[in-house]
């Protein structure tokens, strides 16, 4: 059942402790600030966080893995020039890693969504990252095994949601949006604008409301 | 620096195109120039950036990012900034007339499935085999970031690597094997350095043409076997 929040604490009260959270964006275009900050206020802790990086600056998922509140993060960039927070858990030992190559992280997360329970790909073999996986040599050439990832709750952003749950982005801002919508048990979606069913061209949207739970106005 | 020779001498050893090694911009403008006309291209982050610069409007090279972009423009100025618009590097851009934006799993689709026909990175090594080391140092301190280097070394139809020739110390970094942790198996088709240009080639190593060295001073740096032309 599609739910519209007032708050941006509703709308991400069910992270519980323990719980597998996608979080949408590339850096910080697509980062879903409010909702990041919301859990933060929240109080959740022991998280697995899936993300393409691990935090940038003072702001959003960089604040929470400050914070402690996570335990293992799941991406592909962690490392950036502003990093620090990520940086310093990692070297104390106090946040595990699970690096992935992106478009294997990508991948690994549509695989979920779309019920794959599992898929062989080129990328990655014969180095680091594939050692202990499974190969097989398909198509002409070796492909290494990988597995879904799914999620507890996926916190994305949206440019616009209409009463249905739809969803369009914005420019490069869209990026793991309509992947983790579908990967995660329940998808909350922060939007700059809510618009009444029907002012969205069907032949426009990118995520089908059938992949949202919980959509809150920010902004 | 003078202008590239544009007319590469077949016979003999390698050409000398160039009487002094090439700097960075002239490097990216010969990798422009070698971009077939209508050519999707990938430029990775870092140094292979600056090939955009020289790209002509004649070719028509349609730019992807692998954040969720085709048709991706100069990079953006002032009043262009746009948070929600960037590229790999996170550096904010343009978008040109005919551009499309799309989700990160369609992105590395493109790159996996083939679509891509060139893709352009940096590298800390290059094996004569074609095998790319660029990701990752090894040092047991450093904190590993791939990003989407592995996808597109092993999924572009043709993987140039840009970089200078030698390390700091005076060392060849294409070599008979990575000692550096690698990113890809055999994918690398062409290296672009300030001293020559090399084709990876099924019999081995070939030296397209050479920049402020000859073709005998070239091999005496390496310890790769080369073929000349």
């Amino acid at each position: 059942m599609l739910e519209f929040k007032d708050t941006v604490a509703e709308a991400v009260a069910g992270v519980q402790d323990g719980s597998t959270v996608m979080i949408g964006g590339f850096g910080n275009a697509g980062q879903p600030f409010e909702l990041i900050d919301a859990l933060l206020e929240g109080g959740a802790r022991d998280l697995t966080v899936v993300n393409n990086n691990a935090g940038q600056a003072d702001e959003g998922l960089a604040l929470l893995i400050k914070e402690g509140r996570v335990r293992k993060m799941i991406c592909s960039f962690p490392r950036q020039s502003d990093s620090w927070h990520f940086d310093a858990k990692y070297r104390a030992g106090e946040i595990e890693l699970e690096l992935v190559p992106q478009g294997n992280l990508a991948e690994r997360i549509r695989a979920a969504g779309a019920g794959i329970g599992g898929f062989f790909t080129p990328t990655g073999y014969g180095t680091m990252l594939a050692e202990g996986k499974e190969t097989r040599f398909l198509d002409g050439k070796w492909q290494v095994f990988e597995t879904p990832i799914h999620a507890d709750v996926a916190l994305i952003k949206a440019l616009r949601a209409d009463g249905k749950g739809n969803l369009v982005y914005r420019k490069t801002a869209r990026n793991f949006g309509p992947i983790m919508a579908a990967a995660a048990k329940q998808t909350v979606a922060q939007v700059s604008e809510i618009v009444p069913i029907g002012a969205l061209d069907p032949e426009n949207v990118v995520t089908p409301g059938i992949y949202v739970n919980t959509i809150v106005k920010v902004g | 620096m003078s202008e590239i020779s544009t007319s590469a001498v077949s016979s003999g050893a390698a050409p000398k195109t160039s009487d002094a090694p090439l700097g960075r911009d002239d490097l990216a403008r010969l990798v422009a120039r070698d971009i077939a006309p209508g050519s999707f291209v990938n430029l990775g982050i870092g140094q292979p950036t600056l090939v955009s610069n020289y790209l002509t409007e004649e070719q028509d090279i349609t730019l992807h990012t692998e954040n969720g972009m085709l048709g991706m423009g100069p990079v953006a100025v002032g009043e262009q900034i746009d948070p929600d618009l960037i590229n790999a590097g996170k550096i904010p851009v343009t978008e040109l007339p005919g551009a499309s934006y799309f989700h990160h799993a369609d992105s590395f689709a493109m790159m996996r499935g083939g679509h891509l026909d060139v893709c352009v990175l940096g590298a800390f090594q290059v094996s004569a085999k074609g095998d790319l080391a660029n990701w990752h140092t090894g040092a047991p301190d450093a904190i590993p970031a791939v990003g989407g280097a592995m996808d597109l070394a092993t999924g572009a139809k043709d993987v140039y690597v840009m970089m200078t020739l030698l390390t700091k110390d005076g060392k060849s970094k294409l070599v008979p094997e990575c000692t550096y942790p690698i990113t890809g198996v055999g994918c690398v088709t062409r290296v672009y350095t300030d001293k020559a240009v090399f084709l990876i080639a099924d019999d081995g190593v070939r030296v397209r043409e050479t920049f402020g060295v000859t073709f005998d001073e070239l091999a005496g740096l390496m310890d790769v076997p080369l073929l000349a032309g």
